[in-house]
């Protein structure tokens, strides 16, 4: 009886040093979960899903405290991938943090401007330049379209130009057979 | 000087019906000088070029008129003297039709030479002969128009010692690499040394298609004339083995690494009019102005034609004698990978090698898809192994993730698989809109982690500035409460003297080195401002 119990405890003190050094020795620095959500989310830092960025957002996912279907400019196959990603359902966007737009960037009238520092100060991503009193500018390479920078402006002179598509981003379409001229050329026959 | 080289396995591939016959009767016949030249800025893979010229210059033929920017980026010269006349988007010959920044120039009809000399190759530093090559605006003329410079000083870690010519042209309908060889077989061979030496090869193969027997003959007399040591390689005709790849095999029997380059197993391969043109660069001094384009198909004089770059389709068309009635259509390149030109008013560019007028007997209206019977024709002749059928539900799906799986990314888009399946499927139309459509989510991924690290970084910079801020108000509070009242009197005393000092040291008025009236007018308005209460004055009341 003594034996069998002082085994037990023997046993239960050498495992559990070897769980307490382990939990120290290799803990994990950050919730990895985070770091994936993070890396589907569009990191346009928007604000739209109503965390005051992607990394927020991303948290928020983790813990349970916000759906998946949060984030407009992700749209549909973000909201698929985060599906994928939590073995959950996925679900329509939620309407009431916007719409998809395409993407667009924002265009400073440089004209208008007087240099007011307001809309630097909202960037998310320092996409803008300029100084006090002096005229600002977009960068737009930089600019990921999150529309920040509208609301603080007090003469609206930033506006949001979709982004056209040209020779350097041109993709090719989908393959679609048309079945009209078809219809044309079997009558004319 | 050369040998007959050995032609390892032949690859996969196709043979459809050549058409070549039609444009090789007559030799190459220049076009006359058009009313208006057209030149894209970007003629070549990679920056828009950085333009030199404003509308209303006039330029010289060759003159440098948009510099190479940034490291893949080729130059673009005035192809003729005249007047440039616009700088604004028009369109160009590219599939989506879409139009981009193009220099308009209106020769004067002279075509007077800028300056211009011949590089002494010989003696002169490699850094330097590339960094001319790279303002020469040469590109590859086989269709790719990477920058030739670049091919030039390869970065890998192998030593390239193996130089491949391309001049396979294996694609239908095309022939003007054919004709350059028969007519120009001498230049070429001469580039190819001045290649060789730029890249330190040691071996030189000439691949050419069996079905151009004169163009091999006049490039072997060549190089026994030049004593230029150099295997000419007869490879079958079988689409598509002028692609680099396939002919590397054919000739060398080695295969480039998926993902990989040529120079990773120590082979250059340039087509033989870039060889060409790196000879009248070097021993003329004769930047990229012009270039063989072959028109055919249902034109009346089917041909080879030499043009000024920017001249547009409609003057080659009319050079070749006019289309003929029922032409519904123009296709730059060949037919298994070239692409119907949005309009006929569109310039000839460095990468157009071949126009064809289509008739609907020429190129029948594609037959209606029918389900993939899973016969895997197409398989059989894909020249880089893939499985397109696999590529094909993946890529019809929208499974790009899976389709990158299968190595989409090294389908070269030759169409064999839609040439042979039986059910008419676009196959390559398919690959090619997942590869744009993966290449352009990895853009936006690139895009994305950028917008990351720059809102981290903005992040961590508002934290540390509200540290610093909370540091400095916590020493400015530790240094007043520190201090007792001896300190801080004598602090008062000491600022109270600095004060002093600074108001004495103040000259009050720099009047003193006027002239008396100047300085009696000075008198004057003072005495008048006495009346005036100073803005001090009023902001007291």
């Amino acid at each position: 009886m003594l034996t069998a119990i002082l085994v037990m405890v023997g046993l239960g003190l050498a495992l559990g040093i070897a769980l307490g050094y382990s939990s120290l020795k290799f803990k994990v620095e950050g919730d990895p979960l985070v770091e994936k959500i993070d890396a589907i989310l569009p990191q346009t830092q928007c604000g739209q899903c109503g965390y005051p960025g992607c990394r927020p957002y991303a948290t928020a996912i983790a813990n349970g405290e916000a759906d998946i279907n949060q984030c407009p400019p992700g749209g549909e196959p973000g909201i698929k991938l985060l599906a994928d990603l939590l073995g959950v359902e996925p679900k329509p966007l939620n309407a009431e943090h916007g719409e998809p737009k395409p993407k667009s960037v924002a265009f400073i009238d440089e004209q208008t401007c007087i240099g007011c520092t307001l809309c630097i100060q909202a960037c998310p991503v320092d996409a803008i330049l300029g100084a006090a009193k002096q005229m600002h500018t977009i960068i737009a390479a930089e600019c990921t379209g999150c529309e920040l920078c509208l609301a603080p402006c007090p003469v609206d002179c930033i506006t949001m130009v979709p982004l056209a598509e040209d020779i350097g981003n041109w993709k090719w379409r989908y393959p679609v057979f048309e079945i009209k001229s078809e219809i044309k050329a079997e009558a004319r026959a | 000087m050369n040998i007959l080289a050995k032609i390892f396995n032949a690859s996969n591939g196709v043979h459809p019906p050549e058409h070549k016959l039609e444009s090789t009767n007559t030799p190459i016949q220049k076009v006359a000088v058009p009313e208006r030249l057209v030149l894209p800025l970007r003629q070549h893979i990679g920056n828009m070029p950085k333009v030199l010229v404003k509308a209303g210059d006039s330029v010289l033929k060759g003159q440098l008129l948009a510099e190479a920017n940034g490291t893949v980026s080729a130059a673009v010269h005035a192809p003729t003297s005249g007047t440039v006349v616009a700088i604004d988007e028009q369109v160009i010959p590219h599939p989506s039709g879409l139009p981009d920044m193009c220099i308009t120039l209106k020769p004067d009809g002279l075509e007077r030479w800028v300056a211009h000399d011949a590089v002494d190759y010989h003696s002169m530093d490699r850094a330097e002969l590339l960094r001319r090559l790279r303002q020469s605006g040469i590109v590859g003329l086989g269709g790719a128009t990477f920058p030739t410079h670049l091919k030039l000083s390869p970065k890998g870690a192998h030593p390239v010692v193996t130089l491949v010519l391309n001049g396979a042209e294996c694609e239908p309908f095309i022939t003007c690499d054919d004709l350059l060889m028969r007519e120009r077989a001498d230049e070429i061979i001469l580039g190819a040394q001045i290649i060789q030496s730029l890249l330190g090869t040691v071996e030189c193969f000439i691949g050419i298609e069996d079905n151009k027997p004169e163009a091999a003959a006049a490039m072997r007399e060549a190089c026994t004339r030049a004593g230029f040591v150099a295997k000419v390689g007869i490879v079958p005709t079988l689409y598509p083995s002028g692609d680099a790849r396939q002919l590397i095999r054919l000739l060398t029997g080695k295969e480039v690494p998926a993902h990989g380059r040529s120079t990773d197993i120590g082979i250059q391969c340039f087509n033989v009019a870039t060889a060409q043109s790196v000879y009248r660069f070097f021993a003329h001094g004769e930047t990229a102005v012009s270039r063989i384009v072959t028109i055919t198909g249902n034109v009346a004089r089917p041909g080879n034609y030499e043009a000024l770059l920017g001249t547009s389709v409609d003057d080659l068309l009319k050079a070749a004698g006019g289309d003929l009635p029922n032409t519904d259509g123009y296709i730059m390149g060949g037919p298994m990978m070239g692409f119907t030109l949005p309009s006929s008013a569109v310039p000839m560019t460095k990468a157009m090698n071949c126009v064809i007028a289509s008739t609907p007997g020429l190129f029948p209206p594609p037959a209606m898809e029918m389900p993939c019977i899973r016969c895997a024709a197409c398989a059989d002749v894909c020249p880089v192994s893939l499985q397109p059928q696999d590529l094909y539900w993946y890529s019809k799906s929208n499974n790009l993730e899976k389709a990158l799986e299968y190595n989409l990314l090294d389908c070269i888009e030759c169409g064999c698989c839609t040439y042979v399946c039986p059910s008419h499927i676009p196959l390559v139309q398919y690959y090619r809109y997942a590869k744009s459509e993966s290449i352009a989510q990895e853009r936006a991924q690139t895009a994305a982690d950028q917008a990351r690290v720059r809102n981290d970084n903005r992040l961590a910079r508002i934290e540390r500035e509200k540290q610093e801020r909370a540091q400095r108000n916590a020493l400015r509070t530790a240094k007043t409460d520190t201090g007792n009242d001896a300190d801080k009197q004598a602090a008062i005393q000491a600022a109270m003297e600095r004060a002093k000092a600074q108001k004495e040291g103040v000259t009050p008025q720099n009047t003193e080195n006027l002239s008396p009236a100047v300085q009696a007018e000075i008198a004057g308005i003072d005495a008048l401002r006495g009346d005036v209460p100073s803005p001090a004055q009023t902001t007291e009341t």
